[in-house]
């Protein structure tokens, strides 16, 4: 998949607010894949964390706000913590995360028929779905 | 010396074998949890995000009430509500602007939230202040022989500035087990997420968490887990339903609290009205022990 890049979209408006939320400096990475390595639902993912991380750096980070890999990420900040140069990708996640929620453009409704098992989960589970990712 | 308790949502209802164990635990420990008034449900998650102040208000409204109530300190069991009160906590008071624009929208409060509360979960009061030496003391029924990992989690120990103990390689759980005479086993994915809310609309990744998590539990030579956090164990307990039927191979492992286990050796017995909130029976492995 080519990526074409320019001075214009590199570091746009979008990869800003990123950076804005999350409060990460996305150029900082170095592309180890330390993050991919030890996250434990990578196999979930469309876009593995660090090219995540690689994508907003080029500026196509409109990719990642349509990915499964933000919704599948459960913010177990395993990348985080094992990050050389101390980005917290969790945060990053978020803030891609966020964006969407701000937009109502959440993937799960707090719909009794849009989660199967509702009557055995416990509320833990239903409150931290509820603001991770329902908007 | 009584302490300041924190519950939560969920050890009033799904993990209510949680609270009524460490109550008894720390009753008999002459340390009893006193439950603070007025407490809403924390969030459960903290909010990453550094420009949206909305999302830290559920923890910081429970610290402000805290403060109203004169109390320093918080003591929490479940790991998810330690990790987000803190973290929020942490969060609002290392900006004085932010912590003026939360007090700002919480008005309609009697006071405004200073900053000093303390977060402190269960497992750090019980090694520094009561210690384990105490609790291998007053142990009545030693529990000799049971092989049990330690399942830590994320909360807990993540990021590291909030860790309860070492973060890549902690003790803490291990030591409490072996000062009750139990054989703690350290396995490989004892700091490994459990897949947490992904159980509500993913449940095919938290089924294969399970799977991997329990297998090495088991591999390692555990015969119970334990936890301290209400949505691991629901994940790790209740989801084996799902994981035997995924995974042919998949071999059932009761999983405790830790407090229940405290429980038991410290002399407050087991309660069997616990039975109906584990979905692997926890019996059999307690009668083939002789723990009951």
């Amino acid at each position: 998949m080519p990526v074409r890049l320019n001075r214009k979209s590199i570091r746009n408006k979008l990869v800003k607010k990123i950076e804005e939320i999350s409060g990460q400096n996305v150029f900082q990475c170095y592309q180890c894949g330390n993050c991919t390595s030890g996250c434990p639902v990578v196999d979930y993912m469309d876009i593995p964390p660090n090219q995540v991380m690689r994508l907003t750096q080029l500026g196509e980070a409109e990719k990642i706000l349509k990915s499964d890999t933000i919704w599948v990420c459960a913010t177990c900040l395993q990348c985080s913590s094992r990050c050389p140069k101390g980005i917290d990708v969790a945060k990053v996640m978020e803030a891609f995360r966020a964006i969407n929620l701000r937009n109502r453009d959440g993937i799960l409704k707090p719909d009794k028929s849009d989660i199967e098992d509702i009557d055995e989960l416990p509320p833990i589970a239903l409150v931290s779905v509820f603001r991770k990712i329902t908007g | 010396m009584k302490l300041p308790y924190f519950p939560g949502c969920t050890l009033k209802t799904d993990a209510k074998h949680f609270e009524d164990s460490a109550m008894k635990v720390m009753e008999k420990l002459g340390s009893p949890l006193i439950e603070m008034e007025d407490w809403i449900c924390c969030g459960t998650v903290f909010s990453m995000t550094s420009d949206d102040l909305m999302l830290q208000l559920a923890a910081i409204r429970n610290l402000l009430r805290a403060e109203k109530q004169n109390l320093d300190e918080l003591i929490v069991l479940c790991s998810m509500c330690y990790n987000t009160l803190k973290r929020a906590h942490q969060f609002i008071t290392e900006d004085e602007e932010n912590l003026q624009k939360v007090n700002d929208i919480m008005y309609k409060e009697d006071i405004e939230y200073t900053g000093d509360v303390e977060i402190r979960h269960l497992l750090n009061i019980l090694k520094d202040r009561i210690s384990f030496d105490t609790i291998k003391e007053k142990t009545q029924r030693s529990l000799e022989s049971l092989e049990i990992g330690a399942y830590y989690g994320c909360l807990l120990l993540r990021p590291e500035e909030m860790a309860i103990d070492t973060f890549e390689d902690p003790d803490i759980i291990e030591d409490l087990l072996a000062s009750t005479g139990a054989k703690p086993i350290k396995f490989p994915y004892r700091l490994e997420c459990c897949g947490a809310y992904q159980t509500v609309n993913n449940k095919e990744v938290t089924i294969s968490r399970t799977y991997e998590i329990i297998n090495s539990a088991r591999k390692a030579g555990c015969q119970a887990v334990v936890t301290s956090c209400p949505l691991c164990a629901f994940n790790l307990d209740q989801r084996q339903r799902e994981t035997a039927r995924e995974y042919l191979d998949f071999k059932e492992m009761p999983i405790f609290y830790f407090t229940e286990l405290l429980s038991i050796a410290l002399g407050c017995g087991w309660d069997e009205n616990w039975n109906n909130l584990h979905y692997v029976d926890p019996m059999p492995i307690l009668k083939e022990r002789d723990l009951i």
